[in-house]
């Protein structure tokens, strides 16, 4: 049978997670293989090192680089507080003494011979990683971080803004075709992850933002509106770190597009529930797609599904969503598959297949044009 | 990285090559045909670094699955391995790969002085195919604390430190690799990755340099440096290093890669290392001045040979889809739309081309759709040219002398050695330059980027084939030559313009040309262009005589005579002038598009 691949993304009523949480820099891990975890709980944690001061003595002094260790009244290693001396030129006969002192707290890291410079650092940052995913712990990497694993439901978006977040899965449109406008937010979804239809309007994340929704998802968003809450256009795929009061995720492609059925019904089943949701979006190699996670209770997991997307097989028979102009967003079924290159309207020739669109139309449409979908 | 035997070139009879690239896998066939090779088939699929299969093998076995198909040869087995050697009907004799999925390489030097030892570490990190993320330099007036809070924002995967001459001053390199050590920088791979830090700065600085980076987790290689002396360059040892880390740490930390690594019967070259090869053969071969384009889909590399320099640049984030909506915010969307003749909705387009951003794989299925994206790839050309010309000064790619002289007017920032006048051919490569449904249109798209001057031969890369056979010449030279001469690059025509501008409507000049199948005499005016037919293999002498202010290379007004080749195109003359500008109210640029695309019959 003629068959494609094609990539897709994962929509899951039910699948076996893995996560894995690493610290940036070696530091401690607080949590043992086996235990069970929170969302929010701590499972590793360490000290950024502190700012780096780069503090050139030999200058301040004036001395030669290699006569600023005997000035140093502190040594490597050394705590410091802010305006405390730490040097002393031995000027001319004990006069014309010249003295330096910290610019900051910190430590003395260390001490340069060949450039008179002596690094200071300010003091450590804390930094902590969360479970992010409530589960078990399966896994600790010494000093670096752990894998935890739980039974989800998994929504991977197309494209995320801000980072993690976590809250209860608040719907907001009663059907996947519904805009999300901003009369549609209300004061009591502060904290929760709040679940749109097709486009989320530029005043609806405002508003979001202003009620403090811990995460708003939804089908599609202009363009116009995204560059007005960033401020500025966003030129590569490679988000995370923005930070505009709330995460948005967004499942389908930019423009007025419904969120597709299925997507759409999985979040309606969890309402209410608690899920872990992570914006940051990386369309480059090592791929990251904006996720949202809802732990499953045990009596809730079924057996593991088996989804065509996950095989990326395009056949005929298969579900597929258009993800192009001039049928961006238009879903059908695959009915054939020609070997034979195509010549397109635009005069380039490619591999198509022909679809069966919902619509009762017959289109035909590059292969690379299309992704699959479950529904 | 396992050691692999050495090919012998006279067994090779069937080779199979891909090109890992951001968006698409590329599969060719090279055949031993009536004992000539021959580039026999070919075929592609998306790149899969992506989930679900989040392995770039994937898409090496469905492209070379495709390749099978068409050619009635099976090269992949069962288990999903490319099968070798040929035994019959199924299999190859080499597998061969290059590779820019993944963003590429990605690196920060540093050096002392911008123009001097960091310009050299530059300079060797874009030779050798990286993607330069950042530049710091003693002198580039940033106060320390700032270059360490930029140093710890990056994730570059490598590091490449210059300064000093041999027996110079140690002071100023230490004070750099002492900004760096304390700054940590944390590679995008994650804590387990051990950061590859190149010294290749003053020897007699290298144990202090050692000193500083001890108890880092950091693994620093120390090298010859790579401005042992002020007037001389040695960049060699700092591309190979770069190209050896490239392999045994950066690839191998991407999805699939160490199979992709274990399959290869050759290293696997970084893509734009094996396309600057490919042209600096054949400017050296046919002695001319040629400047290379290979758009991609993330980043646009320009590669340039005027004489015997040779530079490459690499404009990140100018490409054709993970960076389409980039090129439209660097450029402007008002850019993007002068070169568009027909009617589109500006919030429509834009959201397009984040739907483009986001899933890159996708093609123009329509007229419309097309016309946009050429547009858009006339910007990110454009940009990256100016890009390339700013950092082709008087200074070199791979080794070169200089004198003390230049090394002073570099310090003032020297002339760009680009120059269009003088410039022989371009040839243009990358999916909307080499897959374009009309020759036409990459011509037109490439003229409008470029502007060439004068007397300028234009080239495609058939499909796009330069990067396969860059690192076929690493295995067997002489295949690589044969299928480039008969099958790779194709010919398109001339373009003959003139430097200067004047006013619509003038005469700009005369033109007589003679020569196989054309005899034919001519005016042509300010802001026309216009399309000679002149065949492939043909060609034909061109005497011009140029209105005053017009400019073909003798000086304004002087007439000229040359050469111009033909192709599948022929010959544009194009008299809209040189800086090309396009004036005039929306309808009146409408109006001058919509003749110059139905002259050279660009959308017919």
């Amino acid at each position: 049978m003629a068959h494609s691949y094609t990539p897709g993304l994962r929509v899951s009523r039910c699948v076996k997670h893995r996560t894995r949480r690493m610290l940036p820099i070696s530091g401690e891990v607080t949590v043992s293989v086996g235990d069970r975890v929170a969302a929010q709980d701590v499972v590793a944690r360490t000290f950024l090192p502190g700012p780096v001061i780069p503090f050139n003595l030999s200058n301040k002094l004036g001395v030669a680089a290699t006569d600023v260790p005997r000035c140093l009244l502190k040594e490597q290693g050394d705590t410091i507080r802010k305006e405390e001396l730490i040097a002393r030129s031995p000027g001319i006969f004990g006069l014309f003494q010249k003295e330096a002192y910290s610019p900051e707290d910190g430590t003395v890291e260390t001490i340069s011979q060949i450039t008179g410079q002596v690094i200071l650092r300010g003091a450590p940052e804390p930094i902590e990683v969360l479970a992010y995913l409530a589960g078990e712990v399966v896994e600790v990497i010494p000093e670096q971080g752990v894998d935890i694993e739980a039974d989800v439901a998994m929504v991977q978006g197309i494209l995320g803004i801000g980072g993690e977040a976590f809250g209860k899965i608040r719907m907001a449109c009663q059907s996947p075709e519904m805009t999300l406008t901003p009369d549609l937010i209300h004061n009591d979804m502060r904290g929760q992850i709040v679940i749109g239809g097709a486009r989320m309007t530029g005043e609806a994340v405002k508003r979001a933002i202003e009620v403090g929704t811990a995460a708003v998802i939804s089908g599609g968003m202009d363009d116009q509106d995204l560059r007005e809450i960033l401020g500025q256009d966003l030129g590569v795929a490679i988000t995370g770190s923005e930070k505009i009061g709330t995460s948005l995720v967004i499942t389908e492609g930019f423009g007025d597009i419904a969120m597709a059925a299925r997507t759409f019904e999985l979040f309606r089943q969890f309402s209410g529930r608690e899920a872990a949701v992570n914006g940051a979006t990386q369309i480059r190699a090592g791929v990251m797609r904006p996720e949202i996670l809802i732990p499953l209770n045990s009596d809730e997991v079924t057996p593991q599904e088996e989804l065509a997307s996950e095989h990326g097989i395009l056949e005929p028979g298969a579900r597929v969503r258009m993800i192009r102009d001039p049928y961006f967003g238009l879903l059908g079924q695959i009915s054939e598959l020609p070997h034979e290159l195509t010549v397109l309207d635009s005069g380039s020739k490619a591999r198509v297949l022909t679809v069966n669109v919902d619509d009762g139309r017959h289109l035909t449409v590059p292969r690379a044009n299309v992704e699959l979908i479950e529904e | 990285m396992t050691a692999k035997e050495k090919l012998n070139p006279d067994d090779l009879n069937v080779i199979l090559a891909t090109d890992c690239g951001s968006t698409t896998t590329k599969a060719i066939l090279i055949q031993k045909v009536d004992g000539h090779y021959r580039q026999t088939h070919r075929g592609e699929a998306p790149t899969t670094v992506e989930e679900p299969a989040a392995d770039v093998t994937v898409g090496v076995q469905n492209a070379a699955t495709e390749v099978g198909e068409l050619s009635g040869r099976n090269l992949v087995d069962g288990d999903g391995n490319i099968i070798r050697p040929v035994d019959g009907l199924s299999g190859c004799d080499a597998y061969i790969s290059t590779s820019s999925a993944g963003g590429g390489l990605q690196m920060m030097v540093a050096g002392v002085v911008r123009n001097m030892s960091a310009a050299s570490a530059k300079r060797a990190a874009l030779g050798a195919g990286a993607i330069v993320m950042e530049t710091i330099a003693s002198n580039d007036k940033r106060k320390p604390h700032e270059q360490i809070q930029r140093i710890r924002e990056l994730r570059p995967d490598m590091v490449l430190l210059a300064g000093g001459t041999d027996g110079g001053t140690v002071k100023h390199v230490v004070q750099l690799a002492e900004l760096i050590a304390p700054a940590r920088p944390q590679p995008r791979f994650g804590g387990a990755y051990k950061l590859p830090v190149i010294y290749a700065g003053n020897p007699d600085a290298a144990d202090a340099v050692r000193q500083t980076f001890a108890g880092e987790n950091i693994e620093l290689a120390v090298i010859p440096n790579v401005r042992p002396v002020l007037e001389h360059e040695n960049l060699g040892p700092a591309r190979d290093r770069i190209h050896d880390l490239f392999l045994e740490h950066v690839m191998a930390h991407a999805p699939g890669y160490p199979r992709l690594i274990e399959w290869a019967d050759a290293p696997i070259m970084p893509t734009p290392g094996a396309v600057g090869n490919i042209l600096q053969t054949i400017a050296e071969r046919q002695g001319i001045n040629a400047v290379g384009v290979d758009i991609g889909g993330a980043t646009t590399d320009v590669f340039s040979v005027f004489g015997t320099e040779f530079n490459r640049t690499v404009s990140a984030n100018l490409g054709m889809s993970y960076s389409i909506s980039n090129v439209c915010a660097e450029a402007g969307m008002e850019n993007v739309l002068r070169w568009v003749h027909i009617d589109m909705d500006e919030r429509e387009l834009r959201n397009r081309v984040k739907n483009k951003m986001i899933r890159p794989t996708t093609i123009p299925q329509t007229r419309e759709a097309l016309i946009f994206e050429q547009a858009v790839a006339r910007e990110a050309l454009r940009l990256a040219y100016v890009q390339h010309k700013e950092f082709a000064t008087t200074l070199h790619g791979v080794q070169q002398q200089r004198t003390v002289g230049d090394t002073f007017s570099q310090s003032t920032g020297g002339d760009t050695i680009v120059d269009n006048m003088v410039l022989d051919l371009i040839v243009g490569s990358g999916g909307v330059l080499s897959h374009a449904p009309r020759m036409e249109q990459t011509v037109a798209m490439m003229i409008d980027a470029f502007e060439p001057e004068g007397i300028t031969c234009l080239a495609k890369d058939s499909i796009f084939m330069m990067p396969h056979l860059g690192v076929l010449a690493s295995v067997h030279p002489q295949a690589a030559l044969e299928v480039f001469e008969k099958d790779c690059l194709v010919y398109l025509g001339t373009c003959v313009a003139p430097r200067g501008q004047g006013k619509r409507g003038k005469t700009c000049f005369r033109y007589q040309i003679k020569g196989d199948g054309i005899h034919e005499t001519g005016e042509i005016k300010v802001g026309e262009m216009r399309l000679l037919p002149l065949a492939m293999n043909h060609t034909a002498e061109i005497v011009i005589d140029p209105e005053r202010g017009f400019d073909f290379g003798d000086g304004p007004g002087k007439p000229v005579k040359g050469i111009v080749r033909g192709g599948t195109v022929g010959v544009v003359l194009d008299a809209r002038g040189r800086p090309l500008v396009i004036e005039g109210e929306e309808m009146d640029r409408r109006q001058q598009i919509t003749d110059w695309v139905s002259e050279l019959n660009v959308y017919e």
